[in-house]
């Protein structure tokens, strides 16, 4: 029983894939595959699970999909068609060189034309197998209007004519950046899961890593896949640390260093490493780069701020956001002293950009608290407070205040 | 003159009885129409779900999911083309200068 719930996380998307590349059918796919997993589950007990089970279950899939299309009248006609147009086997013009359908649909789900909300809940749904009930949970809507989320998504693949492909040459830049940016969207939810939280929206970080290490195997050449998976894994590793026993936050340099998960970090670091030397740096991989300054310092003390300082001044480049421009604040604040940090929060706060950021004003407390500065981080800490979005984070901003009156 | 009949309606549920008899008359006043010679052509489009907005800004090609209708711009004009699929129909409406000054709204044609 556990072999098939581990084949089928492993193996949904993997036979999904292939069966919509046969029949076109996306409705169909699905449900071949539930028949496919249901045969499994009653033979495999009794028969053994086979040495490679997802060529089993694609099979059986296929072999299913194939029945019920002849068995309709209109079937001979769709598998005649779906062989000459768009689901047929991979054009010639594969840049990736692989032929796996996962990433064809892959690509498929997170096609610019659909809305970015349904190319997350489809890409749950075809390449993670969760169910749509998992699904509507994980986002906190409506079990009723995630169904009708997909419904339209399939539909307008269907009848826009929405090519099931790796998208060409000259399109594949800003595709790539699509599907990362789907699936980091899927690791932030689950990172800001609380323990109160439904499992299922807990257990997104780890749907969004196996996805990410998917990519990352089918699209070797592609830098950025490679930085995404190191980006995640290094919060990850990190991620039993961020709260204590009551849900209080608990800030970087006071998490425990020793439960940081060292595997996922040793695998970060040699992802990372990978992809740096293909020499296409960008913004994942800097990201990742400033993630595993911290995961590899042994201690807080450690922590080579002026390297993230610098890492953060190359994200700017590439991605001018002000909360760059913060973040490389905070980092200047710990490499050359609070005071060099706050002129330059100061002169963020004058831009105007970061208003109603509570981060802004937070940084801006810490900075004068550092500087012995109390009441002014006070006040800061209040204006903090009144724009903090989470209970979490409001109690730490508290805390702080307090410590600022005694 | 020369008109273009912009044929809108409340899309909500065909396969009312209201809806069929509509298609039905589509025809009918096709046939008419054509026999009168006024006729110069028609089509049939999919939903507004399934259409896709193309604008062109310096940011790129930016696509939207759905009908244009939510915004200031109004329709000043179509054009029908046939090529292979969705990819290759938002390129070819990202080089028609509306897309720069404007947006496009990409429909499919309606098809059985």
């Amino acid at each position: 029983m556990d072999d098939v719930a581990a084949a089928f996380r492993e193996e949904w998307g993997r036979v999904v894939a292939a069966v919509i590349g046969l029949t076109g059918d996306w409705d169909l796919a699905e449900e071949c595959a539930q028949d496919a997993f249901a045969a499994a589950l009653e033979r495999w007990p009794r028969d053994g699970v086979p040495v490679r089970p997802g060529a089993w279950l694609t099979t059986v899939a296929r072999n299913r999909a194939t029945d019920r299309l002849r068995r309709a009248a209109v079937g001979a006609v769709k598998l005649r068609e779906a062989a000459m147009i768009a689901y047929g086997p991979e054009a010639e013009d594969d840049p990736s060189g692989v032929r796996d359908d996962r990433l064809r649909l892959m690509f498929t789900c997170c096609h610019p034309a659909l809305a970015f909300e349904s190319q997350v809940a489809l890409t749950l749904r075809t390449l993670g197998g969760l169910t749509t009930g998992e699904i509507a949970r994980a986002f906190l809507v409506p079990e009723q209007t995630l169904a009708k989320r997909l419904v339209r998504a399939k539909q307008k693949i269907r009848n826009a004519g929405i090519p099931y492909r790796v998208p060409p040459a000259h399109l594949l830049p800003e595709r790539t950046a699509a599907v990362l940016g789907v699936l980091y969207l899927l690791f932030n939810e689950g990172y800001s899961a609380s323990a109160g939280d439904d499992l299922i929206r807990q257990s997104l970080c780890g749907e969004a890593i196996r996805l990410a290490r998917i990519l990352a195997a089918l699209m070797p050449d592609e830098a950025e896949a490679g930085g995404l998976l190191a980006l995640m894994l290094l919060h990850d590793a990190r991620r039993a640390t961020r709260v204590d026993g009551e849900g209080e936050l608990v800030p970087l340099d006071e998490q425990d260093r020793s439960a940081w998960d060292a595997a996922a970090i040793a695998e970060a670091e040699a992802v990372l490493e990978a992809a740096l030397r293909r020499g296409r740096p960008g913004p994942y991989q800097i990201q990742a780069a400033i993630a595993a300054c911290h995961a590899t310092a042994g201690r807080a003390d450690d922590t080579d701020w002026a390297q993230i300082a610098g890492l953060y001044g190359r994200l700017a480049k590439l991605v001018p956001s002000p909360v760059v421009a913060l973040n490389r604040a905070v980092a200047v604040g710990m490499a050359d002293g609070p005071a060099a940090g706050l002129m330059l929060v100061e002169a963020l706060a004058k831009a105007g950009a970061l208003a109603g950021y509570h981060l802004l004003p937070a940084t801006r407390a810490d900075l004068l608290r550092r500087m012995g500065r109390t009441v002014e981080a006070a006040t800061a800490y209040q204006e903090a407070l009144e724009l903090a979005p989470t209970e979490p984070e409001r109690r730490f901003l508290s805390r702080r205040l307090t410590e600022m009156s005694r | 003159m020369q008109y273009v009949l912009m044929l809108c309606a409340d899309q909500a549920a065909p396969g009312s009885s209201d809806w069929e008899e509509a298609m039905a008359g589509c025809i009918s006043w096709a046939v008419e129409m054509e026999a009168r010679g006024v006729l110069l052509g028609g089509i049939g489009l999919r939903p507004s779900a399934d259409a896709t907005t193309v604008r062109v800004r310096d940011a790129g090609v930016l696509l939207g999911d759905g009908p244009f209708t939510d915004t200031k711009e109004q329709l000043d004009g179509f054009s029908v083309i046939e090529c292979e699929n969705l990819d290759e129909a938002i390129d070819i409406a990202s080089q028609h200068p509306w897309a720069r000054v404007g947006l496009i709204e990409v429909r499919p044609v309606w098809a059985p």
